[in-house]
């Protein structure tokens, strides 16, 4: 990520110029444009997209309060893999902190390993969902089954695709911390990391709404 | 092109359209003669007769047109007049004003006025058509399909029959449940209503397939039937004679041909008149 | 979030190699936010020639039902029964035609050029910016927006055609297949199409808040922002907020469709008289409500009516001041009242669904927010009346078509009041009222609106100046047809005359209905028709127009500071600081009857400002 170069230069580097380059002033002008920043954009633009999201689970979640009304709603028995996964992703999210104490505290060689087990855990994460919702087929528990199986399918359904580019995400971070593109005690992977703990509260808040609530 | 005032005013260079004045006028001439179209037509078509009795809804619909109306004119008024009066001379600057609290808040706050006061009527006028049913309201249920209105009585015994859409079939459109003594002497009909005059009926709208909309334009009755719910609407016919249902809601490629009849008839007459549609 | 592999090495080599760059690059995978400004207009217009043209065949079938239209017949096979030598309409191709009509308008051509169009055109230019905050993802949200396009367009000529169960596709009509020949794979291409507009929509609302959030230039504060800056964060922010719950809807109704749940689909579904089983004899759908999907479309649909409209009353205000050569009245009110509409807008779609069994105490609330969000509307106009009061009117084309904006939401607006209160509405529910009501205010006002901000901004789009003469000639033809069309349907309406009927007069009450709609046919018909005059002004002007100066209407704001069209960048030098509000015309302490908003304080200014606190010249 390059928020580092974003944090250091008054201006975004993509501010300065335009597209491709900006205008004959835009490279050499170095003095500063513009109001001071409040906002560093791309977190901004993050957490607005987050904001997104959230207002589409919200709308996944007043379907579910109305739907769970109806008479045949038969409860689904959550199979014990669940916890597990929760657990996997719990962690991942814990390790990719740790990563990023490591970065913060410059210990680059140290980043190396908690960056790997949180895409380890976060594939993890993945195939134990999908493992989950083929123990539930075999228990003959299809998506049609009964709304409770319709909105657990869909909802982890959704919940896994975001997931999913999380980790395609979280594939351009390792390539680049190969590459030692973070600089040391810089917070380089505060944008990742800001989206993957989203998707684990949202995952954790899917989970309550469906089997604890 | 017209060409662009110079930005020094009091050189006197501006060029002005000579269209100008012309152009203002136009918008008023425009203004006045959609108004006079719109009389004109006004004329011709209106409410269908009314033959229920949601009189305050025909009201509320007048009041609306006088109010509205009234704002309608006098803005367009002046619109058009402010673009014929208020036209670029080339020499003069136009007033240099633009605020203004007391009046802001003043035309804030009529509005808002006028507003509630529509806000009051409606919610009262909407209470009322809403409000439950008389006690001696006439049953009779309403099940829209694809593309039809079928319309059941709950014949002497005031109770209509069981419906299970699993027995829904060619013959039992509805899904009528012949084993409920209660059905026995239900009385089916197809497209045809038969209504008494002056006397509460309560309608209960369903539907087999998909959403439908249960349209009396004479009686200012409409009600989307939704498959899966039953709604309960009532109101009170009068005036003896033929009128229209219709579809309300784009239901599929029959939607326009998803038209039936209500036939009001007197208190008297309604017995003989449902036996003699049911015979047919 | 693709913009922040921005990394250092992407920023170094810039600023040299884009002199070189590939046509491919610069003009077609642009990341410059006038090009994708161009290309979203330019599809928009396409997409508007073929929603345009079903209106018309949609006209031509409702003023003469049952005639044989041979020549049409043979254009569109599909559509009409050809053997025989017969020419009338099927009801399905009506179907599809108002479905589609619909969708394309609503989403694909009156969201897409005021919105994605002038707001990638302005928003950097009126902020005072280089590009957009994220200019590759407003590549990709324009190419997206694009697939979407096609699917749409493609569903024309998959299956049984495109989709048939209106633009709002209400289940269960749009989710069972055997309902209506659209809703079987016409529909799945409506939803994929929907998906990729949202998709291309929120990556837009995400460029759109943070450049303006995060990217305006020194001194400008938001409220020295022009009301067309003001419009644009707004219905970015709707957009975010309100497309998320359309797009949870479109999921659920493919997860209904094809893989048999039942989140829309009640218990008892009978088609055809045949109950619609599943393998253990059982119903095949269980317990779904249909009411539910009315209210998520609606959570989105209510808010997507201002998107449409936010626009164009922003492009008024800047073009009304201008020709008015008189500062904005009440601009703060003004703003004020913008952000209510914003904030109402999300509390009254249940008004969509007075009459859909919803809950009567439900209704009430609706009802509630819906009248009341009449206040914030009336005061734009007052205050745009006001404006006009004492002006020096210029009167070219695009002043002609702001007062076509102001009339057209007086017009609509009023009969808005007759519809937000749920009694009446019973009666006016689902018949042309209620198409006449939007086609005026949602439909005429962005239309217009747009036709208004194409011929001020024009030279921001191609450096030159649209022909004055024939925009005038499109405008009255315009005006005048377009209430020639809709002002009469108030009328049918009011009589009773349904909405989106294959043949009206199949019903007895509508019979006498037939020469209004003959009137409405020709007025549409030559609404279309003139419609020429513009895009050979647009085309004919975008190659050999007047070539236009920095600023060819005495205009104060940012955008009229550079180029026509601006360079690569914005600004060739440094980035202009903004002192004071967009609408300072008239000020008689100037020489000048117009001052740029770049225009520092005078000594006099700065002396008052520090006498009154900031306030004052805040705008």
């Amino acid at each position: 990520m390059s928020t580092e170069v974003l944090r250091k230069s008054p201006r975004p580097a993509l501010d300065r110029g335009g597209p491709g380059g900006g205008g004959p002033g835009g490279e050499g002008d170095g003095g500063r444009e513009g109001p001071e920043l409040f906002y560093d954009p791309a977190r901004f633009g993050l957490w607005l997209f987050l904001g997104t999201l959230t207002m589409m689970f919200i709308g996944f979640t007043s379907a579910y309060m109305v739907r769970r009304l109806a008479p045949d709603w038969i409860p689904l028995r959550p199979p014990g893999l669940l916890w597990a996964n929760t657990a996997a992703l719990l962690l991942s999210s814990g390790t990719l902190e740790g990563a990023r104490r490591r970065l913060r505290g410059w210990n680059v060689a140290g980043v190396g390993p908690w960056l790997l087990a949180t895409g380890a855990l976060g594939v993890l994460f993945v195939a134990g969902q999908l493992t989950a919702w083929k123990v539930l087929v075999s228990r003959g528990y299809f998506v049609s089954s009964n709304p409770h199986n319709s909105f657990f399918y869909l909802l982890s359904g959704v919940h896994g695709v975001h997931l999913v580019v999380g980790l395609v995400w979280f594939g351009v971070v390792l390539v680049k911390a190969r590459r030692f593109a973070y600089t040391p005690g810089e917070d380089g992977l505060g944008m990742f990391a800001t989206y993957w703990h989203f998707l684990t509260g949202l995952w954790v808040y899917l989970l309550l709404l469906l089997f604890v609530l | 092109m017209l060409r662009i005032a110079s930005n020094n005013r009091q050189s006197g260079t501006v060029e002005v359209s000579r269209m100008g004045k012309l152009q203002g006028l136009l918008f008023a001439l425009a203004t006045v003669a959609l108004v006079a179209l719109a009389t004109f037509y006004f004329t011709r078509t209106w409410l269908p007769p009314l033959k229920s009795d949601r009189v305050a809804i025909d009201h509320a619909i007048w009041l609306s047109l006088v109010v509205t109306g009234a704002v309608f004119i006098l803005t367009n008024l002046l619109l058009a007049y402010f673009s014929w009066r208020f036209q670029d001379d080339g020499q003069t600057r136009a007033a240099y004003w633009h605020h203004n609290p007391r009046l802001e808040w003043a035309w804030t706050l009529v509005t808002a006025l006028i507003m509630c006061t529509f806000l009051f009527k409606a919610l009262n006028l909407w209470a009322e058509v809403t409000s439950p049913p008389p006690a001696d309201a006439m049953l009779i249920e309403v099940t829209g399909q694809q593309f039809a209105w079928n319309v059941r009585y709950p014949g002497p015994d005031g109770m209509l029959g069981r419906t299970d859409h699993l027995l829904a079939s060619q013959e039992n459109p509805i899904g009528l449940d012949k084993s409920d003594p209660h059905s026995t002497d239900d009385v089916l009909l197809l497209n045809q209503m038969v209504l008494p005059q002056d006397r509460p009926v309560r309608v209960q709208i369903r539907s087999m397939d998909v959403i439908h909309s249960f349209f009396l334009p004479n009686f200012r009755v409409k009600q989307d039937a939704v498959p899966g719910m039953t709604v309960q609407i009532w109101f009170t016919p009068q005036g003896i004679g033929d009128y229209e249902i219709a579809c309300a809601e784009h239901c599929g490629l029959g939607h326009y041909r998803m038209r039936g009849q209500v036939h009001v008839v007197s208190a008297d007459g309604f017995d003989k008149a449902l036996a003699d549609a049911a015979a047919q | 979030m693709t913009e922040m592999a921005h990394g250092p090495e992407a920023h170094a080599g810039q600023a040299h190699a884009h002199a070189k760059e590939a046509f491919i690059w610069k003009y077609v995978f642009s990341k410059n936010h006038r090009i994708i400004g161009v290309q979203y207009y330019v599809t928009a217009m396409v997409m508007a020639l073929v929603a345009g043209l079903l209106a018309m065949l949609i006209r031509l079938q409702l003023a003469w039902p049952q005639k044989d239209w041979g020549v049409l017949a043979k254009i569109f096979p599909m559509g009409y029964d050809a053997g025989g030598g017969f020419g009338v309409m099927r009801p399905e191709f009506y179907a599809m035609l108002f479905t589609m009509h619909g969708t394309i308008m609503v989403f694909f051509v009156l969201s897409t050029a005021p919105v994605s169009g002038f707001g990638n055109l302005l928003i950097p230019l009126q902020a005072g910016a280089r590009d957009m905050a994220f200019p590759f993802l407003n590549g990709l949200s324009f190419w997206t927006f694009f697939v979407g396009c096609v699917v749409i367009l493609t569903s024309f000529f998959v299956g049984a055609g495109a989709a048939a169960g209106g633009w709002t596709a209400y289940p269960p009509l749009s989710a069972l297949k055997a309902a209506v020949p659209g809703s079987e794979t016409g529909q799945t291409f409506w939803i994929v199409g929907m998906v990729f507009f949202i998709a291309s929509f929120t990556m837009g609302g995400l460029n759109f808040v943070t450049t303006i959030i995060n990217l305006r230039t020194k001194g400008l504060s938001p409220l020295r922002m022009p009301m067309t800056l003001w419009a644009m964060f707004l219905v970015a922010v709707l957009g975010l907020l309100a497309f998320p719950a359309l797009i949870a809807a479109c999921i659920m109704l493919i997860f209904d469709r094809h893989f048999g749940t039942s989140f829309f689909l009640p218990t008892g579904l009978v088609l055809n008289n045949a109950p619609l089983l599943g393998a253990d004899g059982k119903f095949l759908h269980q317990g779904g409500s249909p009411l539910l999907w009315q209210h998520l479309f609606w959570f989105l649909g209510h808010p997507e009516v201002y998107i449409l409209m936010l626009p164009a009353l922003g492009f008024t205000s800047d073009i009304l001041t201008n020709f008015a050569r008189k500062p904005l009245f009440g601009y703060k009110s003004m703003v004020g009242a913008m952000c209510a509409i914003g904030g109402l807008s999300f509390i009254v779609w249940g008004h969509h669904m007075f009459v859909s069994g919803m809950n009567p105490y439900l209704a009430m609330a609706f009802a509630v927010g819906t009248i009341l969000i009449a206040v914030p509307s009336a005061v734009k106009v007052f205050n745009w009346l006001a404006t006009l009061r004492g002006a020096r009117i210029r009167f070219n084309t695009p002043m002609l078509w702001a007062m076509g904006v102001v009339s057209l939401f007086i017009s609509g607006g009023l009969s808005g009041v007759w519809l937000a209160q749920s009694a009446p509405d019973i009666q006016l529910h689902d018949t042309m009222f209620v198409a006449a009501h939007f086609h005026l205010i949602m439909a005429g006002a962005a239309l217009f609106g747009v036709f208004g901000a194409t011929s001020y901004w024009f030279p921001k789009m191609f450096g030159r100046m649209m022909n004055d003469t024939l925009g005038k000639a499109h405008f009255w033809f315009t005006f005048i047809a377009y209430y020639c069309t809709f002002f009469p349907m108030h009328y049918i309406g009011i009589a009773g005359h349904l909405r989106r009927i294959y043949d009206p007069y199949q019903y007895e009450f509508l019979k006498p209905l037939q020469p209004i709609n003959e009137f409405i046919t020709i007025s549409a018909l030559v609404l279309g028709v003139s419609q020429i005059l513009f895009f050979i002004n647009f085309f004919w002007s975008a190659f050999a127009g007047r070539k236009a100066g920095e600023n060819p209407w005495d205009a104060n704001g940012l955008e009229w500071t550079t180029a026509s069209p601006p360079p690569h960048g914005n600004w060739p030098g440094a980035i202009p600081e903004v002192h004071r509000w967009p609408y300072e015309y008239a000020n008689p302490d100037f020489p000048k009857d117009h001052v740029m908003q770049t225009e520092p304080l005078t000594a006099a200014e700065q002396k008052l400002k520090a006498a009154e606190g900031p306030s004052r010249h805040e705008h």
